[in-house]
């Protein structure tokens, strides 16, 4: 059975959601969830669901390995592509999942569990496109 | 023509950038430090105080090298931002009247490969580098394809800003990088991350810069061209920035710490980005370069493609950028990088260039330094002609 990279990411792993969270002065909302607001001085949050649905805001392709503790697997690294996630109120980074050398900036995606790299016991979450 | 809280740059010192077997960062530092000192002809002694920026060293043990006068050293760690900031300390501590004489310093020594942080010292939980996200280099491509997005850059002008970096390194003797590079060598090397290739990028390496800083009248004594710093200017994000390390952004842009770092620098001066005749904006790669040039007001959004294509960025040009090839050209040894900066537009505005010379002598020169988490620096210098 895989566990759970980070518990905290997420409201709720089945379904698959997203945790983050509002600031009551200014409404900014970020990701991870947070007590204290990122944007203001002022702001104490809620904690909100985050859609599981989004466009590609900008994304990139790591084409090399990177340092600890990304965990390269045993039979090598291969590139993976990474990207902000519009969901509306927040732009969410993530590793996207789907052909690296045909994303395009507005293209849909939606949230998955993903394996994290190197082991088949952890995984976290992904865009696929 | 000067007043006794003006401040101004008399003596300019820097260890050649690069890697250097067998030489410590205190080392190269003492270097710069001597040399910046003998170019102002003074000595150690007569120095009031004294800050120093490493990233990886302390920069007051510089005392155990160069004497032990008591004066006072601030060290100062603020990312690639940290020549700026030790800049601006050194400045403004000057104008608040304690001391007359200074000597602002930086030196690194980084190993080989891309720079890699700590999360937790970020403020970040472990599962951000766990993922692949914590990578430098995937944040300045991103940053880059968004911007090319919206303001119409293309790959052709990413790999131009680096030609055109190392046409200035290849004439600069202090340059690490010394090879001419054309358009299609940059495009044809391997890609890092989209669209940046790996000569796009900046590399960590090693090297020192010094300056001296004198207040008033004294400084026409100690240097027959001394350069006025006309206004420094620190500062961190405000919302809506798109910095490095950031697991999410707001919808909502705005806030990056070079737009204000630059309209303070500009205002506290009393130019417009438009008087500036040679500047120094941080190129950690070719799309940062791009983006800066737009964020200091220096040229505006899309206008970059235009001033690469007919030459105005290069030394010849009407607005030449990073005249020493900038970080593309001589690295990024993190504590010296914005103090080189400081070092070359001094030089150009004294008509003293190590390596390529502006075509029309420079009265107004702009340095701009940015670094992680979202804090920059600019600073104007100008002639005392102006």
């Amino acid at each position: 059975m895989s566990t759970c990279l980070a518990p905290e990411l997420f409201s709720s792993t089945e379904p698959l959601v997203l945790a983050g969270s509002r600031c009551r002065a200014c409404a900014s909302v970020q990701f991870p969830a947070s007590d204290q607001c990122a944007s203001c001085a002022d702001g104490s949050t809620v904690r909100i669901d985050l859609p599981d649905r989004g466009t590609i805001w900008t994304w990139t392709v790591q084409r090399f390995a990177p340092k600890s503790p990304y965990q390269v697997p045993p039979e090598g690294f291969t590139p993976f592509a990474v990207g902000y996630v519009d969901l509306g109120e927040v732009l969410v980074e993530s590793v996207i999942v789907g052909d690296v050398d045909g994303l395009q900036i507005g293209q849909p995606v939606r949230l998955v569990r993903h394996p994290i790299s190197g082991t088949d016991a952890t995984w976290s979450f992904a865009f696929r496109a | 023509m000067s007043s006794r809280s003006d401040v101004y740059i008399v003596g300019l010192g820097i260890h050649p950038f690069g890697r250097h077997e067998g030489v410590t960062g205190l080392d190269m530092g003492v270097i710069a430090v001597k040399s910046a000192l003998g170019d102002a002809h003074l000595t150690w002694d007569k120095i009031d105080f004294a800050v120093g920026g490493s990233n990886t060293a302390k920069p007051d043990a510089l005392v155990g090298r160069l004497g032990l006068t008591g004066l006072a050293f601030t060290s100062v760690r603020n990312g690639c931002a940290t020549g700026g900031v030790a800049l601006s300390t050194a400045a403004n501590t000057l104008r608040a009247g304690v001391g007359g004489l200074a000597v602002v310093v930086g030196f690194d020594k980084h190993e080989r490969g891309a720079f890699s942080s700590d999360a937790a010292s970020y403020g970040l939980g472990s599962w951000y580098p766990r993922s692949g996200l914590m990578v430098t280099t995937q944040y300045f491509a991103m940053r880059t394809r968004r911007y090319m997005y919206e303001h119409g850059v293309s790959e052709r002008n990413l790999a131009q800003v680096a030609a055109s970096a190392s046409r200035a390194g290849a004439a600069h003797p202090a340059a690490w990088r010394r090879r001419e590079l054309t358009v299609d060598d940059v495009l044809a090397a391997p890609m890092v991350s989209d669209p940046l290739t790996n000569l796009m990028f900046c590399q960590p390496d090693e090297g020192a810069v010094a300056v001296v800083l004198a207040r008033g009248e004294r400084a026409f004594d100690l240097c027959a061209q001394p350069v006025r710093l006309a206004s420094v200017a620190v500062g961190t994000r405000g919302p809506g920035s798109f910095e490095v390390y950031s697991p999410s952004l707001s919808p909502r842009r705005g806030g990056s710490p070079s737009v204000a770092a630059a309209k303070a620098a500009l205002a506290a001066a009393g130019v417009r980005a438009g008087d500036v005749d040679v500047a120094q904006v941080q190129d950690t790669d070719s799309g940062s370069a791009l983006i800066a040039l737009a964020e200091t007001g220096l040229c505006g959004d899309g206008e970059q493609g235009a001033l690469l294509d007919d030459g105005s960025l290069g030394a010849d040009g009407r607005l030449p950028i990073n005249t020493d090839g900038g970080c593309l050209a001589n690295g990024e040894p993190i504590g010296a990088s914005g103090l080189r900066q400081i070092h070359e537009v001094s030089r150009q505005l004294q008509c003293r260039p190590m390596g390529l010379a502006a075509a029309t002598p420079p009265r107004v020169g702009f340095t701009h330094v940015y670094g992680a988490p979202g804090v920059s620096a600019c600073a104007v210098l100008t002639t005392t002609e102006l």
